[in-house]
């Protein structure tokens, strides 16, 4: 079928089977390999992007369902001031490991934010429990968005 | 008193994870790149009686045994794997064949096409079953001083068996890799924790020369083990591959097939006979370990060593019998996991003190503490604890920061607080070390210094330690020391990064060529200085009798948890996990800290929620959602500290890390959960249908 639909800002028009997977839409068609596959069953949160303003497991996604849609990838999110306190706080928390998942936690984080801009701990963690992590047990992941919050007060 | 060395720095290897710019292997192009599917046995045990495949287009090929030009086995310890099935499977999953060409969903097509006829024998399928047969890959044994005359002056002998699942490594990204031919050398690009493991295997499966190879690992999304021998497998896959095609091929499993196929924890079960004097202090152990090394031994019987090495923990025992076996079954083959192997017996020995001690009515902490080793003891093995031993120390901070004496008098029922003292052998059991001679090269180009190393960046940190140790020992800025992910045609073999090895053998040897370096570094604008690794000459080991020093030196912990049940659901909640660790100097605190809160959230994982249960030799949990890894809700807050030990043999004193929180946290929930219900708990995990059957029985 033939869809529109807006990603990182750019109208797109394009044809495509409407049960295509967006996660492969993403990586395979448009390059963007931000978007990491974990489990291609939404379990892991690897492959998340944000669906106006709201994240979403791609992977569960069919791109017959985008249509007039506005897709935001870490590709097209790391240019903002929201983007840049999350690196900040990441960074100085040490919430990054192997980094698999990082982008994915770093999308969550936003589309947590800007539900709620002043997240409890346990929130915070309820939020981020979309996103699985084998390296960090999310201390310091929860740590790095606290900081985040922080370094970007008032920005959500 | 906090060493500079372990003020904590950013991470040089962040910037590009958050930004998602790290490209991993999947990330990664090719030219006319194909792809490959594994076609896998969906018997536990059978003959192949025949193969019928559909009409293959053009373009697309079928990879098997016969396209293989040198041995069809997968190089490693036991080098018993058959890189494609030849007649006969003996797991669900094992490799009969690939699928390659260019477009996936054509790939599927021929995929779905493919009829194999088996003629199905009848497997053995469990530890149990095998244990009643003679299906044994490995039988160790060793002892030390008199086991038999001290029980037979016992006064009390007390026998308990515990036993631990599968756990699944669940990195976040799945295995991948792919290989091409450029100029007639073989190039292998992958996710993986040993490089040359994976070259040491193409060089006898391709039947190819040292100089026809080169692995370069792709930056890795954990590994924890799983990436250690697997690699050197799906390597030799995506290469027959190559050869045959003449286009490069790529391979990234998902994750479901990822699950069903590689390595796992090793299930155990581990008996004890001890014997206690009239102090009721345990004098002899009588120690038969247990593992389930799936259908073929691989890594396992190392494994295995570092299981009975480490099964009386940081406690001297005069007097011992051990015995380990590697048992066949029909299924998936099991390997190297953080801990390898010791997670299984520490655990066992953690709950039989912490048993015989409750029986006893004495405080478990206290109880143990009695038996606790110190310098100049000797090990299980007849060696010789050859540093300071600081649990005291270690002990005291755990206790004072959680108030646990106050507690374990206190808790109501449900409410519980368990304690686990831990060790572990830093780098590789015995001869280890000596065996692969690790090399590495320090190369000076005007005010640049690059590291040429095996080692790998995996998320664990290596990248920013190796580099720190470099820059801190030059006093020279960190942008000025460079690191690449190993690439075989570049770097010396400076061994494979496993057994908590990287930062204190070689970052030790990073640190000799370092200083030798500065001293001479006005001498020439450019210049190498390599370092081979050396035994230090104290050390004694017996490979044939197992005597003498199975590690160079040990790392040391304790943990405290905290735990809530709830009596109606007897859904588990760990509310706080206490890490205290002694690993001689810390590299980059943070780092560290990090490293000890995944270890915990890993040994939580394995102890309470991680089920793996195969029926008929299939994996009952084979996807992220009967596979439950814990998630931000399931780990509690952990509070980490280290008490500074200098190794003098480390670079700026460190010893190990990296498996030592694995190790520890199990044991503590468990004897929290114990403490909780006030009865033993023999077995891992702890799911809420155990504490409900144990809470109820009488």
């Amino acid at each position: 079928m033939k869809i529109e639909f807006y990603l990182n800002n750019d109208l797109q028009d394009i044809e495509v089977d409407p049960a295509y997977r967006l996660l492969d839409l993403l990586r395979d068609d448009f390059g963007l390999t931000s978007v990491k596959e974990g489990c291609g069953e939404g379990e892991c949160g690897a492959c998340v992007v944000l669906m106006n303003g709201r994240a979403v497991n791609t992977c569960m996604v069919p791109a017959g369902s985008i249509v007039g849609k506005h897709i935001i990838t870490l590709e097209e999110f790391k240019n903002t001031d929201r983007f840049k306190a999350i690196e900040k706080g990441f960074m100085e928390a040490g919430s990054v490991q192997c980094g698999f998942c990082t982008p994915g936690i770093v999308i969550s984080t936003e589309s947590l934010l800007n539900e709620n801009p002043n997240p409890t701990d346990d929130e915070i963690k309820e939020g981020l429990s979309g996103n699985l992590c084998r390296c960090t047990g999310y201390n310091m992941i929860i740590k790095g968005i606290r900081l985040a919050m922080k370094k970007g007060e008032g920005l959500w | 008193m906090k060493e500079n060395i372990s003020k904590s720095i950013p991470r040089v290897d962040s910037k590009a994870k958050i930004r998602g710019e790290a490209r991993y292997i999947a990330d990664t192009e090719f030219e006319n790149l194909l792809f490959a599917r594994t076609i896998r046995s969906a018997k536990p045990k059978a003959k192949i009686l025949s193969i019928t495949l559909p009409e293959i287009p053009a373009g697309y090929f079928i990879v098997d045994k016969n396209d293989i030009p040198g041995k069809n086995r997968m190089r490693t310890v036991v080098s018993d794997h058959p890189i494609f099935a030849e007649d006969n499977v003996q797991y669900i999953g094992q490799p009969i064949l690939l699928v390659v060409g260019e477009d996936r969903e054509i790939i599927y097509d021929i995929t779905s096409k493919i009829d194999i006829v088996y003629d199905e024998e009848l497997p053995l399928l469990t530890l149990e079953e095998a244990e009643k047969t003679s299906a044994v890959f490995t039988d160790y044994h060793y002892d030390k001083g008199n086991p038999d005359e001290a029980f037979k002056s016992a006064k009390t002998i007390i026998e308990e068996e515990f036993s631990t699942g599968y756990q699944e490594h669940a990195y976040l990204e799945p295995n991948g890799i792919a290989a091409e031919f450029k100029n007639d050398v073989l190039m292998v690009y992958g996710s993986m924790q040993c490089p040359f493991y994976a070259k040491g295997a193409l060089r006898e499966t391709m039947d190819l020369s040292e100089n026809k190879i080169r692995v370069v690992q792709s930056i890795t999304g954990g590994a924890f083990g799983g990436k250690e021998e697997f690699p050197s497998l799906t390597a030799c896959h995506v290469s027959v591959a190559t050869k045959k095609s003449k286009k490069p091929v790529m391979m990234i499993y998902d994750r479901a097939e990822d699950i069903i196929c590689s390595t796992k924890r090793h299930p155990s079960k581990v008996r004890y006979k001890a014997a206690l004097d009239e102090n009721e202090n345990i004098t002899a152990l009588d120690i038969d370990v247990l593992f389930n090394a799936g259908a073929y031994n691989g890594l396992s019987p190392v494994v295995l060593q570092r299981g009975i090495f480490s099964a009386t923990g940081v406690y001297n025992i005069p007097h011992l019998n051990v015995r380990g076996r590697n048992f066949m079954t029909n299924s998936v083959p099991s390997g190297a996991y953080r801990g390898f192997g010791a997670p299984q017996t520490i655990f066992g020995t953690e709950m039989l003190l912490h048993n015989i001690a409750t029986k006893l009515g004495i405080d478990s902490l206290d109880y143990k503490m009695r038996h606790l080793l110190k310098k100049g003891d000797p090990t299980c093995t007849s060696g010789q604890i050859h540093d300071i031993v600081k649990m005291d120390e270690i002990i005291n901070l755990a206790t004072k920061n959680t108030d646990y004496y106050n507690k374990i008098n206190t808790n109501k029922k449900y409410h519980g607080i368990g304690v686990s003292l831990f060790q572990h052998g830093c780098g590789f059991t015995g001869k280890g070390e000596t065996m692969i001679n690790g090399e590495i090269i320090l190369s000076k180009s005007g005010h640049n210094v690059t590291l040429k190393v095996s080692s790998v960046e995996m998320g664990q940190g290596a990248e920013t330690v190796l580099r720190k140790i470099v820059a801190y020992t030059l006093e020279i800025s960190m942008e000025n020391v460079s690191y690449t992910n190993p690439d075989t045609g570049m770097v010396p073999d400076s061994g494979p990064t496993v057994a908590s090895r990287t930062t204190m053998i070689v970052g030790g040897l990073l640190r000799r060529a370092a200083l030798e370096m500065k001293d001479r570094w006005k001498e020439a604008d450019s210049f190498d200085v390599s370092k081979k690794y050396t035994h230090p000459n104290f050390l004694n080991w017996d490979d044939d009798k197992f005597q003498g020093d199975a590690y160079p030196v040990y790392s040391w912990g304790a943990n405290v948890a905290e735990v809530e049940i709830d009596p109606v659901t007897y859904e588990l909640t760990i509310k706080k996990l206490e890490g205290i660790y002694d690993v001689g100097v810390p590299i980059d605190e943070r780092s560290l800290i990090g490293q000890m809160q995944g270890g915990i959230a890993q040994g939580i994982g394995w102890a309470t929620i991680e089920v793996m249960e195969p029926q008929s030799g299939k994996l009952m949990q084979s996807n992220l959602t009967d596979y439950k890894v814990p998630t931000s809700m399931d780990v509690p807050e952990m509070n980490i500290d280290f008490i500074s030990n200098p190794y003098e043999f480390g670079p700026f004193g460190a010893k190990c890390a990296g498996e030592l929180p694995f190790v520890g946290a199990p044991p503590a929930v468990a004897a929290a959960v114990s403490n909780a219900l006030g009865k033993p708990i023999n077995h891992l995990p702890i799911t809420p249908e155990k504490l409900m059957e144990i809470d109820n029985e009488n």
